[in-house]
């Protein structure tokens, strides 16, 4: 008997826009031009709130903070792409995630000052505060998406985290689970090429992250993640698929880490900066804005006043943020517990009596 | 009232809550078709469907990570973890997640799982198969610790642990599985957690124990007139049940089968070094296991407590 291949695999890649500007209007999802213009008010917003926040964080009025700079588009593409109804767990670098759901401005800037009080998820935005612990909550995405289908609701669960996050134990668990359960859930990877100063390809000896989809026994795609239209398709598609009852998929969305990994680091120290250079032309805002010049969408003035609206309300976020009051004293007990224990109780009068 | 083991009142409290409430799902490790190694969710998968009684892959972070996810979505996962030795994979879950959701979300989210895992040793099992490491989950805030001792208490508590708004760690003591039958109150029976219960009344000494140690306490204490009080939840524990007892006897022994540092019993020592101090006669007393590594069956009846060592530190503390 010849040995017999008994299984072999492709992996794609999606792209819908280039970096001209170009639109395959072969893949392009239909895009009314408010929709696009959204999608571009949204990138622009993130990206001055990112470097809004790097301004604050180096004036100390914010504590150590993750940039997303380069990633917007992956961000901004792929949330727009849920129903309200369906459940997001994002890691630390998601700020444009939260954004794009409509969370609210000023809360994320409460939260990066050192105010847990903005991670309170609004009532009916379905989305986890932030994990700081890397892929442990991929789980909890996979959790939610078995629920769902035991409740038998039509809703998906995602959950997104870098390149880093694949090393571990917890993604292994968590697409292994979800495939064996056919679990409506969408795995995002933001694969920015950088986990601090470990480069992706001594991450994993893969060759892309997509196609670690395959060994769970689901599909796996390598998006360009600078290329929103592709980002928002390919996370339709997902949860489309998923709501079907066609279980879940990973996106790997290609793209860059243009800052440091936070506020704490220097990534000069690890990597050069003709790669960085290198992906300055590659720019998600830039491309999309190229494609809107293109297509009569967007010209010199409209981008003006679009950055001035972006620049207003990042400054309304920064002052509400800004004039919250201090938490009581008691916040720092009030949530261990469902009710305070006999224990809590004791150590509140204590702080109560005042600092010191 | 008929009598059972505790592993049939564990099942039994667990059909009668998954009756009660269609939220309520178990998950883990051979727990559907087999039953659960030890047997506690036997028949449960035939009643009530693959969907609320899985079998999931073998991985405890897993288990416990899939159980935090449900629990968000609002399910009443219960998880159950093969042995105590294998929950470490799962800690992280745990502790950086389940523990802190309710603060992290600022009360917007809550964790309500349950971590089923027999605990202790006694059992002739091989490694890891007869931890007993509760501290490590007291040391945790916002997860509760809840340690049932026979059949009737694991009624009462496993319903109430059901029931309960945080995540609880629920260690069943494997060497009592089988051992002890007693009636088992029938229909609705819950017992409050964070609440100790005295198991005997008496004035001479106060001993503190629960799970696996409480029956040889008994036993042991069965020639003096000791109050033995069964502590049941572990995290938080019932602080003004042992104060109360303090004050009494003036005399106080700790019985756990954990190591003894960092062991619960220190930390019920130092809370009662702070609050009742002048209320006793004699230092606290320990018996507990070593600061070893739990040995193999050939050698754990000398690491475990058992009752000759319980009477003589009874002796000792009454000497003082």
């Amino acid at each position: 008997m010849p040995e017999q291949v008994i299984e072999s695999f492709e992996v794609e890649r999606l792209r819908i826009l280039n970096e001209k500007g170009e639109a395959d209007s072969s893949l392009m999802p239909s895009f009314s031009p408010d929709e696009i213009k959204k999608m571009y008010g949204l990138l622009v917003l993130s990206r001055i709130f990112d470097e809004r926040a790097l301004s604050l964080q180096g004036e100390g009025r914010l504590g150590t903070y993750a940039s997303f700079r380069g990633q917007e588009a992956s961000q901004v593409g792929s949330a727009l792409a849920f129903d309200p109804s369906d459940w997001i767990f994002p890691s630390y670098r998601e700020s444009a995630v939260f954004i794009s759901r409509g969370y609210p401005l000023d809360r994320l800037y409460q939260f990066w000052s050192g105010d847990e009080r903005g991670m309170r998820v609004p009532d009916g935005l379905n989305i986890l505060p932030i994990s700081i612990p890397v892929s442990t909550h991929i789980l909890h995405a996979t959790g939610a998406a078995m629920a769902a289908k035991i409740k038998k609701e039509k809703t998906a669960a995602a959950a997104y985290f870098g390149d880093g996050a694949t090393s571990k134990g917890d993604f292994h668990e968590g697409l292994n689970f979800a495939g064996v359960y056919n679990a409506p859930v969408v795995f995002i990877c933001q694969n920015n090429q950088w986990a601090i100063s470990l480069p992706r390809e001594r991450q994993t000896a893969s060759r892309t992250i997509a196609q670690k989809a395959l060994a769970y026994g689901f599909a796996g795609i390598q998006v360009d993640g600078n290329d929103v239209f592709a980002v928002y398709k390919a996370t339709k598609d997902a949860l489309e698929k998923a709501k079907e009852g066609g279980g879940p998929t990973l996106i790997e969305c290609y793209t860059y880490r243009m800052g440091h990994h936070t506020t704490a680091d220097d990534s000069t120290r690890y990597r050069i900066a003709e790669e960085v250079e290198s992906w300055k032309e590659k720019d998600p805002i830039l491309r999309l804005a190229r494609y809107m010049e293109k297509n009569g969408l967007l010209n010199e003035e409209s981008k003006k006043s679009i950055a001035e609206e972006a620049g207003k309300k990042i400054d309304e976020a920064v002052s509400g943020a800004e004039s919250m009051p201090p938490p009581d004293l008691e916040e720092m007990f009030t949530y261990t517990y469902h009710s305070l224990s006999h224990r809590e109780r004791k150590e509140m009068r204590e702080i109560s009596d005042g600092p010191g | 009232m008929a009598q059972v083991n505790m592993v049939q009142s564990l099942n039994q409290t667990l059909a009668e809550e998954m009756e009660r409430d269609p939220n309520v799902v178990v998950l883990g490790e051979d727990v559907g078709k087999n039953g659960g190694v030890f047997r506690v969710t036997n028949g449960l998968y035939e009643k009530f469907g693959p969907e609320r009684v899985m079998d999931t892959p073998l991985a405890e972070a897993g288990i416990v990570g899939t159980a935090i996810g449900m629990a968000l979505y609002g399910l009443k996962p219960v998880a159950e973890i093969q042995f105590m030795g294998f929950i470490y994979s799962a800690i992280d879950q745990i502790f950086s997640h389940a523990a802190r959701m309710r603060t992290r979300s600022r009360g917007r989210y809550r964790c309500p799982i349950v971590v089923r895992t027999p605990y202790g040793g006694g059992i002739k099992a091989i490694e890891l198969h007869s931890e007993s490491t509760e501290a490590l989950f007291c040391h945790m805030p916002g997860v509760k610790v809840v340690v049932p001792s026979g059949p009737a208490t694991a009624k009462g508590l496993l319903t109430s642990a059901l029931r309960e708004e945080d995540p609880v760690v629920f260690l069943e003591p494997t060497r009592l599985y089988r051992m002890i039958r007693e009636e088992v109150p029938e229909g609705e029976y819950a017992l409050p957690l964070a609440k100790a219960r005295i198991v005997k009344e008496g004035k001479d000494v106060t001993i503190i124990s629960w799970g696996s140690m409480l029956q040889r306490t008994v036993k042991a204490a069965e020639q003096y007139d000791a109050e033995i009080i069964d502590l049941m939840t572990l995290s938080p524990f019932d602080e003004e049940t042992i104060f109360a007892s303090v004050k009494k006897t003036g005399r106080v022994i700790i019985v756990h089968e954990a190591a003894r540092t960092c062991g619960l019993g220190a930390e019920i020592a130092a809370t009662i070094a702070e609050e009742a101090i002048l209320y006793l006669r004699a230092p606290v007393m320990r018996v507990t296991g070593y600061d070893v590594v739990m040995p193999f069956p050939k050698l754990e009846d000398y690491y475990l407590p058992e009752e000759t060592r319980m009477a003589k530190k009874i002796e000792e503390i009454l000497r003082y």
